[in-house]
């Protein structure tokens, strides 16, 4: 066999510079970062269980509480963020680098795919001929990354990130941010759940996420003719889970029907109805969140 | 990706690019040592993979622009998602001709083609942008399909 140099022996660069262009687009996402105290991911791994509904209620939430709130829809392929806080577009391009995003009533920016699409258009990538698995995470990842990197988010207190269903959702999203501060993890009282979401937290565990609260969504049923919280699914999922794991459950949210009516029209419970077991849910969530940005 | 000049024990320096236009490419290197020159040829779905990390072999010519693998790689854009903040006043012009030219861009990605072509200018110290200078910017800076 012939005997040339190999690649770690060669020390010469070609001006082709392939890493250092990927070194500059992490320098640019974690420069855009740097203005915001804290950035919490929605998460579960499990879809369905109120990921998108609990990032808009939480961000009225914050920013009721005066705090200066961005949101990115990471959900690419089933968008609801933007709908769920009422916003519309368009993205304002300045002469800034980035895009200026769109924000809600109340001053949320949001960046989402339903901002970007024809109404009811699926995600679809320009396709280099094949439909292949690994472009399609490619295009995400780089969606993800200029969602987070290319918009002029400001000076933010908190950016949320609603997190799409699937446990590589999440380790997708670390490999963006590999310092994330804190991530909550929304449960419902079902076994299907929990497993899905033990995974997840095992995953956040070894990646050694700073903070991660459990929220425990859909415990029991705000009844709205008794005004009393009854029980709505058999089973502890949540309180297992913390209990397996030690990862506090930081918020119980209960079910009541106009939660869903109202934030899926685009008017998040919480801002219709500060008071009473939903928002003081959200209100314990935020407190807690608070304190990850004054606590180093 | 290094390319080793074998008889030299020398690695190739990065020469040239060309984007024919098919959505494939092919990267020049040329050996400093015995000037041997060598291109590697891509086919669109490498082409593809290397552009969506938002890299380019040869290196960047044009600054990252916001969101430009969203609004380059996304099928069925909205019309209406993007609108310009009013212009400030700048050292580069647009001709009216260039001005209708650029309308033909869809306005998916309108405003990041803009800014190229400005920044091209204004980088090489052309007051004024036309058809013309749109075209040289084209070849000069390998953008395809703007
Ligand atoms: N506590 C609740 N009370 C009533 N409705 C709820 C509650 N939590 C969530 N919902 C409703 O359940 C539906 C699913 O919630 P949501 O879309 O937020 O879930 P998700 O986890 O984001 O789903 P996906 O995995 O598809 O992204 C929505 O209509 C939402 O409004
Ligand atoms: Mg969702
Ligand atoms: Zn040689």
């Amino acid at each position: 066999m012939r005997k040339f140099r190999t690649y770690s022996e060669v020390d010469h660069s070609t001006g082709s510079e392939l890493l250092e262009q990927v070194l500059e687009q992490r320098a640019r996402l974690a420069k855009r970062l740097a203005s915001v105290g804290t950035v919490v991911a929605v998460a579960s791994g499990k879809g369905g269980v109120g990921k998108s509904a609990v990032t808009a209620n939480l961000a009225s939430c914050l920013r009721s509480r005066g705090l200066r709130v961005g949101a990115v829809d990471g959900d690419l392929n089933g968008p609801s963020l933007a709908r769920m806080l009422g916003v519309r577009g368009p993205l304002l391009e300045g002469d800034g680098d980035g895009v200026i995003p769109p924000a809600d009533a109340a001053g949320i920016s949001v960046i989402s795919m339903e901002l970007l699409q024809e109404e009811d258009a699926p995600l679809r990538w320009r396709d280099p001929g094949s439909d292949t698995f690994i472009w399609q995470s490619t295009m995400e990842t780089t969606a993800l990354r200029e969602f987070l990197g290319d918009v002029a988010w400001g000076d933010l207190d908190v950016l949320l990130i609603d997190v799409p269903p699937g446990t590589d959702k999440i380790s997708r999203l670390l490999e963006l941010i590999p310092d994330l501060p804190a991530v909550l993890v929304v449960t419902t009282p079902s076994e299907m759940a929990r497993s899905v979401v033990a995974r997840s937290l095992r995953l956040l565990r070894e990646a050694d996420v700073g903070t991660v609260g459990l929220v425990a969504n859909m415990s029991g049923y705000w009844c709205p003719d008794c005004d009393r919280i009854q029980p709505l699914f058999p089973g502890e999922g949540a309180q297992r889970l913390s209990e397996a794991t030690g990862v506090p459950i930081w918020a119980e949210i209960p079910f009541h029907p106009s939660f869903s009516l109202e934030t899926d029209r685009g008017h998040p419970f919480v801002t219709g109805h500060p008071e009473g077991p939903i928002a003081e849910a959200f209100t314990a969530l935020a407190e807690r969140l608070e304190g990850i940005g004054s606590t180093p | 990706m290094k390319f080793l000049c074998i008889p030299c024990d020398e690695v190739m320096d990065f020469a040239e690019r060309q984007i024919p236009g098919d959505g494939t490419m092919a990267a020049v290197f040329a050996c400093g040592g015995c000037g041997r020159e060598m291109a590697m040829l891509t086919n669109p779905m490498e082409t593809q993979m290397v552009s969506s990390l938002g890299v380019k072999v040869g290196g960047r010519e044009v600054p990252a622009q916001a969101l430009e693998g969203v609004r380059s790689g996304l099928d069925g854009g909205h019309e209406e998602a993007f609108v310009e903040a009013p212009p400030t006043p700048g050292p580069v012009a647009w001709s009216p001709e260039a001005i209708e030219r650029l309308q033909n861009v869809p306005s998916f990605v309108r405003g990041m083609v803009k800014r190229i072509y400005t920044d091209y200018a204004r980088e090489r110290g052309i007051g004024t942008l036309t058809p013309e200078v749109m075209d040289t910017a084209r070849s000069d800076l390998g953008l395809e399909g703007m």
